[in-house]
């Protein structure tokens, strides 16, 4: 039987507040446990939560990005359940009401074809703290640093059809709340966490399978790996006479497997209420208007616009707008020099490249985007040949100087189009090679246009590169060509 | 000297006749004498509250007092105080030193109040006899064999007694009028969102209400002028200017449209409570108001709803205490429900513990729809009779409580308990003010009449409370246990 895939994501995104959803304590990451918690945090008697304005501006431009409904009302509400990282016994989250209503994201697979996702919902909550079991001699600590940041959880509906489109799905949910500067996106320190559900149903099937939710799917690998290994468990499971049972389940990326962490007749029951202490979040049209009007460029305005704006392949454009900061990079070589095609080349190669070598993403460059665009401009203006150029880039990736200027004089690398003086090398080189000489004057007419690679590159060595390549290739002819 | 009321007191204070140091001793001296038998307070702070006397003193010395720098009071121990223990009147939180101070404390410190202490309350503010405290049963100043009314019944107590001038209640059913209408003083519950519930241990978020307990309406117009107005840490506190609730006391009354609604003079009403009642609003009319009967129809339908609605936030709000972070934890806890389980079992009492049940429930999947969204539409028919009675006349009048209070025991059924708060708790479900003065006695007990205004009423509560005090002395007679002890 053919089988097919359903599945439907929710993605938490750890909004880049200053402050915490319901208080005043800072939310960095990485301080001493318990020392980013203020009595708010703790959950003391007493105290009470008070809404961070800016983590709703953030709720409501991700919603503008995604073109859905921005209520005007929304509610918080309790979920209620005890564990020892959730301080006040419940979790103040979003149930009814949620800040961002249906919307739907295009989705850019593979292919370059493009998939509309629609948008469920999206919500504002406060996270837990984290459990400590290690280091504690056997006991169990309690860290709440975590505890009140806020998320927006998004909820997708169960439209993606493979592994491949589900990754492709939280790609494109990371580029847009990076483009919107309202999370850093970083998986590894867990600013972006992702549950997935799956069913699987014969194709042709309209009614949806019994499905899973995998929890703790934390990188875009992982979503992709999670995925494979549920949707064959399940076809195998239906296969083999068995049935699937609704349940949650865990991924573990070390095995490569998930398993069963609860069904659904031990789930909790959260007794969701509105919560008395916040009052519902009401948007008048002119606070929304005026996020609309701050909203940045997003990602795929800005792919079409360098599609179709400045001319670069569909395949550039998609890579250079995937990620803001890989954008703004681009962007930055692209006013520098003057040529989108150009600062195309050399971000996606050179540099590219280079940060791959060295596992470090575009903010980690040791070339910033203004030193790159300085030394296109010397390409383009032919002060230094490609090759050069190379040298001049490693040169400033390695530090050896501020700009490519001052690379380029300190090396001497200037490119030389002064023809008495390419002359005066290439006669130098004819001199010593009278071999090679020989060769290409016994040689066939048609084969001596690849001789002439020897020379150039005697040549090329004895300017030390510096020496303007067509003019040593025409030059370099015609003196050739006189010896015959 | 503690004969005087917190006006009195302020007043012996400001012309230098007393000084705070002289006056916090008194009744300090005063607490010691009496708190075996009343058992009012749960802790007394002796030594911070000299030293506040002393500041006080010295603030006075160098012309930089305001009226209330140097008056002793005492605050419900369900309001946090830093560095004080802050224990809800429940064994969970006998181990509780709170690391801040509640918002009214701070507007009560930075006033130049002086706290003698906290006093006795029902466990988390569930009840309505103060027979639910771990620290045990508070006694009736009018006559020990009675309860003082609840939860504030630990303020209605020492007031009454004499034993400090004023102290703050807290209101989420009745908790501030009854045990004032019990005790024989003067209790206002200010409209939610008047007076900021930082700091104040929840019990049902969207009904709790702190107010003032003294012994006139004048009093609680000097204490609600410091702790009403906006907090910006408690969202449902509302951005609305405090008018100077003093200012007002001595409007003339004539013109005044009272309306009785006719729900709190039927069955189950005490044949003496109904007769004060009735000769209290007669002093009214004779300072010129007029008097007509109202109806307030679903009045019956708010014991029910209440019953939904606060337990189900308390069973929420009261899920902190867990046994990890502060207050009582179980010895030995083999695993973590086992810790969860013994810490909750041990440290609430029997009411607290039977509101988390009944709040569980309604909130369970199943049943939410039943219970609790149709108690909150049942909440706002409740809150419309009032605003269109409002419409017709300016304040209602009925009696705090059915019945004057009852002895020490003698109510062991809850709901029979519950119905106690029949013409309270409908108030705090409507968000409005109410005020229970004292007008008359069945016995040795003192009966309360309670007027209720519309939202941001108090001004209007205190004067048409103020004018009643000056016609009567309800409100200056003591109860002998006070004069005996003195």
């Amino acid at each position: 039987m053919e089988w097919e895939t359903v599945i439907g994501l929710e993605v938490h995104v750890q909004l880049a507040t200053k402050s915490k959803i319901f208080s005043g304590a800072s939310t960095a990451f990485g301080a001493e446990p318990n020392s980013q918690a203020c009595a708010v945090d703790l959950g003391l008697p007493g105290i009470l939560p008070v809404v961070n304005e800016q983590a709703v501006a953030m709720a409501v431009q991700f919603g503008l990005a995604v073109h859905a409904d921005i209520p005007e009302v929304s509610v918080f509400d309790r979920k209620n359940y005890f564990y020892p990282d959730l301080p006040k016994g419940y979790q103040t989250s979003q149930m009814y009401h949620p800040i961002v209503g249906p919307g739907s994201i295009d989705v850019t697979l593979e292919d370059h074809s493009t998939r509309k996702i629609r948008i469920h919902h999206a919500h504002l909550e406060e996270d837990a703290g984290k459990s400590l079991h290690e280091d504690i001699h056997g006991m169990t600590g309690i860290d709440l640093n975590r505890a009140g940041t806020p998320l927006l959880e998004i909820v997708s509906e169960p439209d993606m059809r493979s592994a491949k489109e589900a990754a492709a799905y939280l790609k494109a949910i990371h580029s847009i709340v990076t483009y919107l500067g309202i999370s850093d996106g970083n998986m590894a320190e867990g600013s972006m966490r992702c549950d997935v559900n799956v069913s699987v149903r014969p194709k042709g099937q309209e009614s949806f399978g019994t499905r899973a939710e995998v929890k703790n799917v934390n990188s875009f690998r992982f979503v992709e790996r999670a995925i494979a290994f549920e949707v064959d468990r399940q076809i195998e499971l239906i296969e083999d006479g068995g049935k699937v049972v609704q349940e949650t389940r865990l991924y573990d990326p070390e095995r490569d497997e998930t398993r069963s962490m609860r069904t659904k007749e031990e789930a909790n029951d959260y007794r969701y209420f509105p919560c008395p202490d916040l009052l519902p979040v009401v948007l008048d049209q002119a606070y929304v208007d005026h996020l609309r009007e701050q909203l940045p460029e997003l990602p795929a305005d800005k792919r079409e616009r360098f599609q179709n704006g400045l001319g670069l392949s569909a395949y550039d454009a998609h890579v250079l707008s995937a990620s803001r900061a890989v954008a703004d990079y681009f962007e930055e070589v692209m006013d520098v020099c003057g040529d989108a095609k150009q600062a195309a080349n050399w971000v996606q190669g050179e540099l590219s490249g280079a940060l791959n070598r060295e596992n470090l993403n575009i903010e980690q460059s040791p070339v910033n985007a203004r030193q790159l665009g300085e030394l296109v401009v010397r390409v383009i203006d032919g002060t230094i040949n490609g090759k050069a150029a190379k040298q001049v880039f490693q040169a400033l990736w390695n530090n050896q100087g501020a700009s490519a200027d001052e690379v380029i004089d300190a090396k001497g690398l200037k490119q030389v189009t002064d023809s008495g003086a390419i002359e005066a090398m290439i006669d130098q080189v004819i001199a010593d090679s009278p071999a090679q000489v020989a060769q290409y004057c016994d040689a066939e007419p048609d084969k001596r246009g690849k001789m002439i690679g020897y020379f150039v590159g005697q040549v090329m060595k004895a300017s030390r590169g510096t020496a303007n390549p067509q003019q040593v290739n025409t030059l370099l002819k015609e003196k050739l060509d006189a010896k015959l | 000297m503690h004969d005087k009321t917190l006006t009195q007191v302020a007043a012996a204070l400001a012309s230098g006749e007393v000084s705070s140091r002289e006056l916090t001793a008194h009744y300090l001296k005063r607490i010691e004498q009496t708190n075996r038998q009343l058992n009012s307070f749960i802790s007394v702070t002796s030594e911070q509250a000299l030293q506040q006397a002393d500041q006080a003193d010295q603030a006075r010395a160098s012309g930089d007092a305001g009226l209330l720098t140097g008056v002793p009071l005492a605050l419900k121990d369900i309001f946090c105080t830093q560095g004080v223990k802050t224990s809800c009147g429940s064994r969970m939180l006998d181990n509780f030193i709170a690391p801040y101070d509640a918002h009214v404390v701070e507007k009560l410190k930075a006033a130049g109040c002086v706290s003698l202490g906290k006093t006795n309350m029902d466990e988390f503010a569930m009840g309505s006899s103060n027979e639910n405290s771990y620290y045990g049963a508070v006694k009736n100043p009018w006559d020990v064999t009675a309860v003082p009314g609840g939860s504030s019944g630990g303020s209605a107590a020492a007031v009454a007694a004499g034993i400090t001038p004023a102290a703050l209640g807290t209101d989420t059913g009745g908790s501030i009028r009854q045990p004032a209408a019990f005790c024989g003083i003067t209790g206002l519950k200010p409209t939610y969102g008047r007076v900021s519930r930082y700091g104040m241990i929840a019990y049902a978020s969207s009904l709790d209400q702190a107010g003032p307990m003294a012994r006139s309406a004048e009093d609680c117009a000097h204490l609600l002028n410091v702790m009403a107005g906006q907090d910006l840490r408690d969202s449902t506190s509302v951005a609305r200017g405090v008018p100077d609730y003093t200012e007002t006391l001595n409007a003339p009354l004539s013109g005044l449209k009272i309306g009785l609604p006719k729900e709190y003079f039927g069955d189950g009403l005490d044949p003496g409570v109904e007769k004060a009642v009735r000769e209290a609003v007669k002093i009214y009319e004779a300072l010129g108001a007029t008097v007509k009967e109202v109806s307030l129809p679903h009045t019956h339908f708010a014991i029910p709803a209440y019953y939904v609605i606060a337990p189900a936030e308390a069973s929420s709000n009261l899920s902190r205490f867990d046994g990890v972070r502060f207050g009582h934890r179980c010895d030995d806890p083999q695993d973590l429900v086992d810790l969860y389980k013994r810490s909750r079992a041990e440290g609430f009492g029997d009411e607290v513990k039977r509101r988390i049940l009944i709040g569980t429930h309604t909130l369970s999947e199943g049943f939410f729809d039943a219970y609790y969204t149709k108690a909150q539409q049942v909440r706002r028919l409740i809150r419309q009779d009032f605003l269109d009675a409002f419409e017709d006349v300016d304040v209602l009048m009925g009696p705090a409580s059915p019945t004057p209070a009852f002895d020490i025991g003698a109510k062991k059924d809850p709901v029979s308990m519950y119905l106690q708060d029949i013409y309270t708790i409908a108030v705090n479900l409507a968000g409005i003010p109410g005020i229970s003065v004292p007008a008359g006695r069945v016995g040795h007990r003192p009966v309360g009449l309670q007027i209720l205004g519309t939202h941001f009423a108090e001004a209007q509560l205190l004067n048409v409370a103020h004018q009643f005090q000056k016609a009567t002395d309800w409100h200056q007679q003591r109860p002998s246990f006070a004069e005996e002890k003195a």
